[in-house]
């Protein structure tokens, strides 16, 4: 029970239904001091509802809410000293970058030295100095957004929370902007709490994701622990580009992930279907012949041009194979490490008893 | 082929322009040259006055009392009813029930007919059997004749200008208020400001284009009110309630005596241009246009 007492931010039971539909219920997490935490789901699946009952915009119908073992649930937004980046970046058109970001310690009374101080740091963290006079009409989407979460930063406060924050910008600066966001979140040592849909991003910047579907948790853990044993369907299709293929087999969904399939002379017959260059790869899209023509993806490393209709045979190896429930897409296999190896053939004969 | 399309975009503003000269800048231009001469008497034409009925204007001390009267009336009347709007749209746009309802009770006296609303006030003010001497008399208090006493009745008309107008500024603060992105004050309120400081330094800022429209309005609306005068006063007792276009309209049409009305309508042109150049040249500076 250590992981309670240093637990930055504790969210228990956390319920919230408008007119008899549950919008969200039955969430629990904890933050630890210092972590990445991003909350990941398909749209409408209550990620931002989560959001903002934490931030204190909307009311749970019941549940808590601690921040440094004080309980926030009912405390008005502005008492919570949290700061937060909105994904529309919620900028004050009529006020200069400066005052933009200052305008949090200017309504909290900051004294005026420290403010500019503040302020100094800031600007120079988020490469805005140049631009400190002018109005957010005047800057660009990516600049637009370094306002926001310098308005952020320098509240200083002992969580961070962030709506999409990356999505209104185009791919190029969203790539960049993710790696600058996760530098300047390890430099400062932020406790952040980030939403978003995309699992590019909660993959390549969370300590640890919280996957929801439907106002529930699905699954939450390490980038790694969601990418190598999903708990449900659900998660293995969500997590990964492209999703894990998941084949109907024996009263039961077996799921190998694209790059874990390759081409094998003795493998399962097969024909391609399409073939899609992406540069570094090329998925490849083909039929089984041995599990009533199911299609599956594969990652080839290169380039292939493939005729469709061509025999291209694949294999996996059996310590990459997942097994789900056909009735409700629940893992039901032991999680598996790769020391397993050789021990497939007992976990099939197991799973087939099953 | 230059010169047809120069003949032709003549011929598109064409019905523009007839309309615009002979309802507007040819009736200015009349009244300006009318205003420099005296009435032709007896089949005798119009004689050359020179400024004579300017400098009888400034003799005039009905003239005087009206613009002390107009003058009263938009300071009574313009600031009030911008704040009373504002405080009903903020209220109105919140969140509460029935709504819907509210907004529609607030835009009712814009909808009415000048002459219905100026009806209904009379049956409030008048001395007898009106609605406020009766509640007067109910808690003890000595009747007012409101409309019959010079002390009483001008500020008994600026009542009902800023009833009927704040529910039409309301609407258009309403409308403003609504493409205000929410966002912005829950940013705001996260940030730990108070209410009044999100209302200072973000709703108020945000509202001034719209503030600076229904001032134009407002003042421009101080000196076109006739109509509630023809019912409730005309203008009177002793000019106690007579306005500057109303007087217009007493001498160009009771008095017959259109050069003096000429020389008065001058006189509120160049006020009228001289306000709205001032407000949006004070305005304009500080407003931040999305």
């Amino acid at each position: 029970m250590t992981e309670l007492a240093t637990a930055k931010l504790s969210v228990k039971a956390l319920r919230r239904s408008y007119d008899n539909t549950h919008a969200v219920s039955d969430i629990d997490f904890q933050i630890n001091q210092g972590e990445f935490v991003v909350l990941l789901g398909p749209s409408g699946c209550g990620k931002s509802t989560t959001l903002k009952m934490v931030a204190g915009l909307e009311t749970p119908c019941s549940g808590s809410v601690e921040l440094d073992g004080r309980d926030i649930t009912h405390l008005p937004p502005g008492k919570r000293q949290l700061a937060m980046v909105f994904q529309s970046y919620a900028l004050f058109p009529h006020l200069s970058v400066a005052e933009n970001i200052l305008f949090g310690l200017k309504a909290r009374r900051t004294p005026a030295d420290i403010q500019q101080s503040r302020l100094a740091d800031v600007v120079a963290l988020v490469n805005l100095s140049d631009h400190l006079h002018k109005k957010p009409s005047q800057l660009s989407g990516g600049q637009c957004q370094r306002v926001a979460l310098a308005r952020a930063i320098v509240a200083e406060a002992p969580l961070c929370l962030m709506d999409e924050p990356l999505s209104n910008l185009d791919a190029k600066l969203r790539n960049d902007m993710r790696a600058e966001l996760r530098a300047i979140q390890r430099r400062l040592g932020m406790t952040l709490l980030y939403v978003t849909h995309d699992q590019v991003e909660a993959m390549s910047m969370a300590d640890q994701i919280i996957l929801m579907n439907q106002g529930e948790i699905v699954q939450s853990g390490s980038p790694q622990a969601l990418y190598n044993n999903p708990a449900s369907t659900f998660v293995a299709q969500f997590i990964g580009s492209p999703p894990m293929n998941l084949m109907n087999a024996d009263n039961l969904i077996l799921g190998v992930r694209p790059e874990h399939i390759h081409r094998d002379i003795n493998g399962y017959p097969a024909s391609v279907v399409t073939c899609d260059y992406h540069g570094a790869d090329t998925i490849i899209e083909v039929e089984l012949h041995d599990f009533d023509q199911q299609r599956i993806k594969l990652r080839h490393p290169g380039h292939l041009t493939l005729v469709p209709g061509s025999a291209f045979p694949v294999s996996w190896e059996k310590q990459y194979e997942h097994y789900f429930s056909c009735s409700d897409g629940q893992r039901i296999n032991a999680p598996q490490t790769h020391s397993t190896h050789q021990t497939t053939t007992s976990e099939m004969t197991h799973v087939q008893a099953l | 082929m230059k010169k047809l399309n120069t003949l032709y975009a003549w011929l598109l503003l064409l019905p523009a322009l007839v309309l615009l000269v002979s309802f507007t800048h040819a009736p200015t231009i009349l009244t300006v040259w009318d205003s420099f001469f005296f009435a032709g008497r007896a089949g005798q034409p119009a004689r050359f006055a020179g400024t004579e009925n300017y400098l009888l204007m400034l003799e005039d001390e009905v003239f005087w009392q009206v613009m002390a009267n107009n003058a009263w009336y938009l300071i009574g009347t313009v600031p009030t009813s911008i704040a009373i709007a504002l405080m009903m749209a903020l209220w109105v746009n919140s969140k509460l029930s029935g709504r819907s309802l509210l907004r529609l009770a607030y835009f009712t006296p814009t909808i009415l007919p000048m002459i219905a609303v100026a009806n209904i006030w009379l049956f409030f003010y008048s001395p007898e059997i009106g609605l406020f001497n009766k509640i007067l008399d109910a808690v003890g208090a000595d009747p007012v004749n409101w409309l019959g006493d010079p002390d009483w009745a001008l500020p008994s008309l600026m009542l009902i200008t800023v009833w009927k107008e704040a529910g039409f500024f309301m609407i258009f603060y309403l409308a403003a208020l609504q493409t205000i992105n929410p966002e912005l004050n829950q940013a705001a309120t996260l940030e730990g400001s108070s209410r009044w400081n999100s209302f200072r330094r973000i709703t108020f800022p945000l509202l001034l284009p719209t503030t600076l429209f229904v001032m134009v309005n407002a003042v421009l609306n101080a000196f076109k009110l006739v109509d509630h005068l023809f019912i409730l006063t005309k203008g009177g007792p002793n000019n106690a309630t007579n306005l500057l276009l109303y007087y217009i309209y007493e001498n160009a049409f009771s008095f017959f005596d259109t050069h003096y009305a000429a020389t008065l309508t001058v006189v509120m042109l160049i006020m009228l241009m001289l306000l709205a150049a001032i407000q949006f040249g004070w305005l304009e500076r500080r407003i931040h246009y999305r």
